[in-house]
């Protein structure tokens, strides 16, 4: 996600964005700060209105998760439900 | 009752749109923008309580009444056909724009509308003029359009019988809050729900806007799904199927758009997902919460033309749609990059946008009943549009790979629309007071929490990361994903085309059986009657005379005896 934070213009081939090094860079960044973000459960107080909610890091590791299924959830109806996209001859 | 109707904030648009062929092209920019603004003083000017009452074929009408929900739809219209007109000031085509104006204005007149007969009046002319605006786009769009209006004049028909049921039973045409006890009442919940895009009949969406023009879609995107959840709110709140609904067009919007190759129909998909949590919102009904389907139905229409409105200016300046042919574009269209951004963010509700401070009065409407699951699905589905339209859509438009595109950024007034709404989108996300203070129950939400700050970023940077953990899989195809829609699309084809051959297969047995039947009778008619037949051949003269005798002896000997 971080790889839209900034855009800019550039060389038409070789923009600094879509570097390996910069994309490394990136995916570093965000694991720190990913990572700092479900520390920050240890401090803030939650108050969780059920009780899962309560859990530590709920939003990280639900969010996750929920996202992972619908992936695979689509992946598994788009076995049976693709089609190509001229299926309806427009 | 003219004057009534003149004096509407419906009419400026209307009437504007249906002069507006006859202005000339390059004149067309004042009254585009004041007409809308026109509309906006209207809406305010209007005092709260019930309008004055028309008599109209023995129905008391009620063509205008005003309240805080009514003027919050009214006013967020009046933006976006504001905005709207802004963005598609170069379309060159009238028509388009034309319809686009009625469109808006029919749709204030049917959030203002104070009984049913009205109501339904502005919703036949949405539904004509938003067809005009698919149609407008050319051959193309001509199947999708008539397939739309299709749709369209069914949930009509519903509601008009529904209408018909509710007068001949109550005698009454006002438009109040009811529930779905009679049939008549569960028609009119039927035809609202229809407009809503509500599953299984959703398709109609995602199947005609994408084909409308790079302009014609942002206008489609706000007016008919919106003015239905407005009835809704009004007419149906708290009741309770509404949750389960809306939950199913909230999952069905998601895994449908991921699996979407085309950028404007991943937004179309997006849609019916956004209005799912509206008809969420009211079907729990309490106060919280339709505060939330309101307020959500206010930043939706904002920021979700900001998205058709950086997704159109792509379309207009590459003439592509498919992510598989777009990627990179931010090297050289770094506005609508950032504005189209913006939208993503505001849609996925992420902190210091407008959305965040809209969608979370729904979760909190049903934390507050202690609907566990409801609210366990709604997060779930939070994180889910982030991934569906929050990254999907910038990514594979923007970034992704390098399609060797270098387009510019559109001409001035598209830019300026798109910056107008990413300022309205940030604006109301950092002061949401000015959207509280519009809403029609009194407010007692603060969104900006730390630990729902903490949580929503944690719900949403974690289901970007599942994104590109798992960017193999949703690698875009040349593909479709199959609908509702199919059965009338294919099997209704083939139905057809059955029946065609049924019918063919039958006339041919008929009409031989029948050309059997005619030989046959000819050919004994020639055979008693052609010239060699008992009847038609030639006899001689010596038998002729002999029966004649035969005859007359015959004649003598009975008159002789009688």
């Amino acid at each position: 996600m971080a790889t839209r934070k900034q855009t800019g213009s550039g060389q038409a081939d070789d923009h600094w964005l879509v570097r390996q090094e910069t994309i490394r860079w990136l995916w570093i960044g965000s694991a720190i700060g990913l990572t700092f973000l479900v520390a920050l459960d240890l401090i803030v107080e939650h108050h969780p209105y059920f009780d899962i909610d309560g859990w530590f890091g709920f939003g990280a590791w639900f969010g996750f998760i929920a996202c992972v299924a619908l992936i695979g959830f689509a992946r598994l109806l788009g076995v049976f439900l693709k089609r190509p996209d001229d299926y309806y001859g427009d | 009752m003219v004057t009534e109707l003149l004096f509407s904030p419906a009419s400026p648009l209307i009437l504007g749109g249906l002069v507006l062929p006859l202005v000339r092209v390059n004149l067309r920019l004042a009254p585009l923008l004041a007409l809308p603004v026109l509309a906006l003083l209207m809406i305010w000017q209007l005092p709260d309580g019930p309008g004055p009452v028309a008599d109209f074929l023995g129905l008391q009408l009620q063509p205008v009444r005003a309240d805080a929900l009514s003027k919050l739809f009214a006013t967020v219209f009046a933006i976006m056909a504001f905005g709207g007109a802004l963005f598609a000031l170069n379309q060159r085509n009238t028509q388009e724009l034309s319809a686009a104006l009625v469109y808006a204005g029919a749709s204030i007149g049917a959030v203002f509308a104070g009984d049913l007969v009205t109501l339904f009046i502005y919703w036949e002319v949405m539904a004509i003029a938003s067809s005009m605006v698919v149609w407008s786009a050319g051959a193309a769009a001509r199947a999708a359009g008539l397939r739309y209006i299709s749709i369209h004049l069914l949930g009509g028909v519903l509601l008009m019988a529904g209408i018909a049921g509710e007068v001949a039973t109550t005698r009454s045409t006002a438009f109040d809050r009811m529930q779905p006890d009679s049939i008549s009442r569960a028609l009119i919940l039927a035809g609202f729900l229809v407009n809503a895009g509500t599953v299984p009949i959703s398709a109609w969406l995602p199947d005609a806007y994408p084909r409308a023009s790079w302009s014609g879609m942002v206008f489609l995107s706000a007016f008919t799904t919106k003015t239905a959840v407005y009835v809704l709110i009004r007419g149906f709140p708290g009741t309770e199927f509404l949750v389960w609904i809306g939950l199913a067009m909230v999952f069905y919007g998601i895994i449908y758009a991921i699996l979407e190759n085309d950028m404007r129909r991943i937004l179309a998909y997006s849609i019916v997902n956004q209005v799912g949590f509206m008809v969420t919102g009211v079907g729990i009904g309490t106060e919280m919460a339709l505060n939330g389907a309101a307020s959500h139905a206010f930043t939706h229409i904002i920021y979700k033309a900001l998205l058709l409105m950086s997704a159109g200016s792509v379309l207009l300046m590459t003439g592509k749609q498919k992510c598989s042919d777009l990627g990179g574009l931010f090297r050289t269209m770094p506005l609508t990059t950032v504005c189209g951004i913006i939208g993503a963010l505001s849609i996925s509700s992420f902190p210091l946008t407008s959305g965040f401070i809209s969608k979370s009065m729904i979760s909190q409407g049903a934390a507050d009943e202690h609907m566990a699951t409801v609210w366990l699905l709604l997060a779930a589905a939070s994180a889910g549009v982030f991934l569906h339209a929050g990254i999907k859509f910038p990514w594979f438009v923007f970034f992704q790979k390098d399609s060797r595109l270098r387009p510019h950024d559109p001409p001035w007034n598209m830019r300026a629309a798109m910056v107008l709404f990413s300022a309205l989108c940030i604006g109301l996300g950092i002061a949401p007071s000015y959207l509280y203070a519009l809403l029609p129950n009194p407010v007692e939400f603060v969104p900006y929490t730390a630990t729902h700050v903490v949580f929503q970023l944690q719900l949403l940077l974690f289901s970007g990361l599942a994104f590109f953990l798992m960017l193999g899989w949703l690698k875009r195809t040349l593909t479709i994903t199959l609908d509702v829609d199919w059965v009338w699309r294919k099997a209704g084809v083939w139905l057809l085309a059955a029946a065609d051959r049924a019918a063919d297969a039958t006339g041919k047995f008929v009409a031989q059986w029948m050309l059997l039947a005619a030989r046959t009778f000819s050919g004994r008619l020639f055979e008693h009657h052609g010239p060699e037949g008992v009847f038609g051949r030639t006899w001689r003269t010596g038998s002729m005379a002999f029966w004649m005798t035969l005859m007359l002896g015959a004649y003598l000997l009975l008159s002789y005896a009688a």
